[in-house]
């Protein structure tokens, strides 16, 4: 049961009496075929990548063959969150809303540049430097915009993920419930409540007289 | 623009004569227009309205002369019988800059002005809703003043030093303490703070308890359509309240894709602008690079080759092509025809980027125009079929039987018309008044079209009509954008009729430091969503001063709210989709 | 008649799904398989099914196609060598400023050396708008066709280093002929013009 997938739950054990149960490898086979064809991607267009999406969901490059034509417009009902464009700080906290509204196993994807990382509008002053700062990204696709085959390219490679992934490590069958992600609160700027240690520290030090001047 | 000036002149001297020591000419090097007393501007704009015939009010903008110690607005007045523009501004101080609201005359001020509040802290008295509308209420800062720095702030233009020949790699991030692009007052900690963001778009609650005069006593109720909604076309959002089922009011709400296109626009250098211009209407990218390539050549006073016009010509009008099959296919969802003719659209459309593809090298961000020209001829073969022979084949053949199909497959179809006709009714005048553009303003019945009103590029010489609809209803709408399309398939078939072959594409060598005259340009095309103008100030150096977008979608988002007034809740998203409003543009 | 609108829009629909099937009889079976069915079906001439199955066969990129960026690097006896020269043309043209360059300098002179010495793209910046490879003066740098770069984890995989950009120049003429062929002319154009230049000067002395 040695997985190299990092998403896993390292602290898990698996018990003794299960660990060369091949039962658990068969289930997880199926159990994951079911899941990496059947991955509902909730209908959430951002921008400019969100336009090469509903094309990839379209007749010529058909995310039916995957399973993944059932988008759905709800968080409840989907699998998958594909961040299709820029994220601003003024949309951060919908984004973070609805990722936590969205049931588990759940995973997402940024897609293109400014999702990954900010991408070309990474200077301006509403723009969040990638959805990773908030939420946690399971893959992402390069380009500006990923064409739509590139795009396809990272749906291959989430299912390929879902298929390192057994039920037994899986985080969502682990007791107690997930923690949601603090939605982050427009102040002057976008404020990280995760982050207030650093507002104090911040503040302290302005506080402290320049002891050495 | 040139051979139309006489008419601003002529009109010039009267505004002159009729507000001697109010209105004075603009005098400043590369300059055109007036100088307007900000006192009197209300007065002054009423006699250009009523007196003059400039009925539309095009762009309302403004421009941070930080060494002056102004603050400027921009207004763009023009005739929808056609014509050039009449430029007033009209400045104010820094420290406490109050210009009168037009509101009151044009309507389609309403967003713009609450946008140049947003980004410079113009307060516009009399603004019956003064708002920041693309930011959150409560943002700390005035973005577009040259004096405010983002977080991720390095240097005040591009290119940056850091980047080269020492250009040891460094993420923004470790700028900030907090690891992202954020950036606060000193000594600010996020207690006690309470988001204003949120409850500025409410009503308020007093407003909601009303009977409804037959002893019955029902409370309105407010219902949030997005920002994530399937058929807002994106991040945008509708504040709706609710009497039942009928619209008693209606707010937009937007900014959820607020790029700051114009903060970074005004850090580029002039060509750099160009790919970011691609993801302002990420539909149309073509005609963006258009307009903002004539705006730039107005100043430059480059002739553009030949060749090279027809090319820019043949783009812009598949763009719009492109952009309506799209349009038509969405709208279709919006009204329930769940995606079977959005996929028959798109298929077209996917054809035509295949084509773009080729040529530009991207399918959506073309990045294609040039200033002076294009960026590369279109190549002999694409897929091992020649190229010109698949454009041939596409205008002449595909095209027009794809939208014979479409026009066949839907027009007379029962349901979208008990759906469609009569609702979401936008009479003429109202639609000059609030500044609409495009099909939208062409739908109900003004034969407004910039590429005949003020012809750009070659458009002079193509036949093709300006196509009106009488009711300007959603219907109207839907049938113009199919007019549209068969009109810019005729003019794509002339061009492929007499487009020269071979020859030059640019004008000049092809550079990456372009410098442009010191001055202020306002160059516009009529795009497939409307009236796209560009306002750029140069000062002579080689990035923009001030670079503006006027851009359609957000324009004529100004009227969705009386366009709602009375409708259901269900004929919203498909008014909403019958303006055909893409994000990015609306946003920047 | 109510009702014929909506029977018409019914006719267009079972058109387009009769025609779906019509092209799998004609060519057979062979649909899916010859590779010259699959362009006559993304052409302007296709009728039927349009969807590319994707991993199993793609979409032909054009030759100008854009992604990402990539430096080139000619092999002489055996060695890479850079066409960079660090000029930093490609970092000043940059509109989202993603291109890092260090430029080598001489270590007993101290005066630069046409070589880059570290180079620096972050595709997570990057707009793939093709400036750097349209301005660049040396054809050194070039847009990449190679689109299937979605990973797992981005702060390793999206910043491209000199190695990781590197390719061969045989790589650049497999992607581009076209481009190519033009280039290559236009520098032996160039490298005759020079050497013409010189036999004269050297003629004169």
């Amino acid at each position: 049961m040695t997985d190299p997938n990092p998403v896993q739950d390292l602290n898990y054990q698996v018990p003794p009496e299960m660990q060369s149960n091949v039962i658990v490898t068969s289930i997880d086979k199926i159990y994951n075929w079911g899941r990496r064809n059947a991955i509902w991607p909730m209908m959430f267009g951002l921008a400019c990548c969100g336009i090469e999406m509903i094309c990839t969901a379209a007749s010529r490059y058909d995310l039916a063959r995957f399973g993944m034509e059932v988008m759905r417009p709800s968080p409840r009902q989907s699998d998958l969150m594909i961040v299709s464009g820029t994220v601003t700080k003024k949309m951060l906290p919908v984004i973070v809303r609805l990722y936590n509204q969205m049931p588990e196993p759940k995973y997402v994807m940024a897609m293109g540049a400014c999702a990954c990382g900010g991408g070309p509008f990474k200077e301006g002053y509403n723009v969040v430097s990638g959805v990773d700062k908030f939420v946690p990204v399971d893959v992402y696709v390069p380009g500006c915009p990923p064409t739509p085959q590139a795009l396809l390219n990272g749906l291959i490679k989430l299912q390929e993920k879902i298929d390192g992934q057994s039920f037994l490590t899986s985080p969502w069958y682990q007791k107690g419930s997930s923690e949601p992600i603090p939605l982050p609160i427009l102040g002057p700027d976008l404020i990280d409540p995760r982050q207030n240690a650093i507002f104090h520290q911040l503040a302290q030090k302005q506080n402290e007289p320049v002891a050495n001047a | 623009m040139t051979d139309a000036a006489p008419t601003a002149e002529a009109s010039a001297t009267t505004l002159d004569a009729r507000f001697p020591g109010a209105v004075t000419p603009d005098t400043r090097a590369g300059y055109s227009g007036y100088l307007v007393a900000p006192d009197k501007l209300i007065e002054v704009a009423t006699a250009v309205r009523d007196e003059m015939g400039y009925d539309y009010l095009s762009s309302v903008t403004g421009v941070d002369y930080l060494a002056d110690g102004k603050l400027e607005a921009v207004y763009h007045f023009y005739k929808t019988s056609g014509g050039t523009a009449l430029t007033l501004k009209a400045q104010t101080p820094r420290d406490n800059p109050v210009i009168p609201s037009l509101v009151p005359l044009y309507p389609g001020a309403d967003f713009q002005e609450r946008e140049a509040y947003d980004m410079y802290g113009i307060r516009f008295a009399g603004h019956p809703n003064l708002k920041r509308i693309l930011m959150w209420e409560g943002f700390g800062g005035w973005p577009l003043r040259k004096d405010w720095k983002e977080a991720y702030y390095e240097q005040d233009t591009k290119p940056f030093d850091s980047r080269w020949p020492g250009g040891h790699f460094r993420r923004s991030e470790e700028k900030s303490p907090f690891g992202h692009n954020v950036s606060f007052a000193d000594g600010f900690t996020p207690e006690g703070w309470v988001s204003e963001a949120e409850a500025a778009q409410y009503p308020d609650i007093s407003e909601l308890q009303t009977g409804n005069g037959r002893g019955l006593h029902t409370d309105k109720i407010v219902v949030n359509l997005g920002p994530q909604h399937p058929s807002t076309h994106g991040v945008f959002r509708m504040v709706v309240t609710l009497d039942g089922e009928t619209i008693v009011d209606l707010h937009p709400v937007m900014g959820y894709l607020h790029r700051n296109h114009e903060k970074i626009g005004e850090r580029n250098t002039w060509l750099q602008n160009m790919p970011f211009t691609d993801r302002l209407d990420y539909l149309s990218s073509m005609s963006n690079n258009l307009g903002y390539a004539l705006a730039v050549e107005k100043l430059q006073k480059v002739k553009v080759p030949e060749r090279a016009e027809y090319i820019r010509v043949l783009m812009a009008e598949l763009t719009r092509i492109c952009n309506h099959m799209w349009a038509v296919g969405f709208l279709l969802n919006d009204l329930g025809a769940f995606f079977t003719p959005a996929l028959y659209a798109i298929r077209e459309r996917e054809l035509i980027l295949d084509f773009f593809e080729a040529t530009a090298g991207s399918r959506m961000m073309c990045n294609y125009m040039r200033f002076g020209g294009v960026a590369r001829d279109i190549p002999e073969k694409m897929r091992d079929e020649n190229t010109m022979d698949f454009v041939n084949d596409m205008v002449f053949n595909r095209l027009p039987k794809a939208i014979d199909d479409l026009d066949e497959y839907l027009t007379e179809n029962e349901i979208i018309r008990s759906r469609c006709i009569g609702v979401g009714v936008l009479p003429p005048e109202q639609a000059i008044a609030y500044s609409a553009c495009g099909p939208l303003l062409r739908a109900s019945n003004v034969p407004y079209d910039i590429r005949r009103a003020e012809p750009y590029s070659i458009y002079d010489r193509f036949d093709f009509k300006v196509c009106t609809r009488p009711n300007g209803d959603i219907y109207d709408r839907y049938l113009i954008r199919m007019d549209e399309m068969r009109e810019s398939v005729k003019i794509c078939q002339q061009v492929l009729r007499d487009m020269p072959i071979g020859g030059e594409i640019m004008a000049g060598k092809p550079a990456y430091n372009v410098r442009v005259p010191a001055g202020e340009a306002y160059g516009r095309v009529d795009g497939p969503k409307g009236e796209l103008g560009y306002y750029i100030v140069s000062t002579g150096k080689a990035n923009a001063y001030r670079y503006h977008v006027r851009a359609p979608s957000f324009i004529n988002l100004t009227v969705l709210g009386e366009l709602c007034k009375g409708a259901k809740v269900a004929d919203v998203v498909v008014i909403l989709g019958s303006i055909d409003i893409v994000l990015g543009e609306t946003d920047r | 008649m109510y009702g014929l609108g909506m029977i018409k829009g019914f006719w267009v629909t079972l058109k387009h799904f009769v025609n779906s099937y019509t092209e799998d009889v004609q060519w057979l079976g062979r649909n899916y398989i010859d590779p010259e069915k699959l362009r006559l079906r993304q052409s302007s001439k296709g009728k039927g099914l349009f969807t590319i199955q994707y991993p199993n066969e793609k979409l032909e990129v054009p030759e100008r196609f854009r992604y990402i960026p990539f430096l080139i690097y000619e092999e002489k006896d055996g060695k890479q060598e850079d066409r960079c020269t660090s000029c930093g043309i490609c970092a000043k043209v940059c509109p989202p400023q993603c291109i890092w360059i260090v430029r080598t300098d001489d270590p007993v002179t101290k005066r630069p050396v046409p070589a880059p010495k570290e180079f620096y793209i972050d595709t997570d910046i990057c707009m793939n708008c093709g400036y750097c490879a349209e301005f660049c003066p040396f054809d050194a740098i070039k847009m990449d066709h190679n689109y299937e770069l979605a990973s797992y984890d981005r702060t390793s995989a999206h910043v491209y280093d000199k190695a990781k950009l590197s390719k061969p120049l045989s790589y650049y003429a497999s992607i581009r002929p076209t481009d190519y062929e033009a280039e290559e002319k236009a520098r032996a154009e160039e490298e005759a013009k020079k050497a013409a230049k010189k036999a004269a000067a050297a003629k004169k002395e």
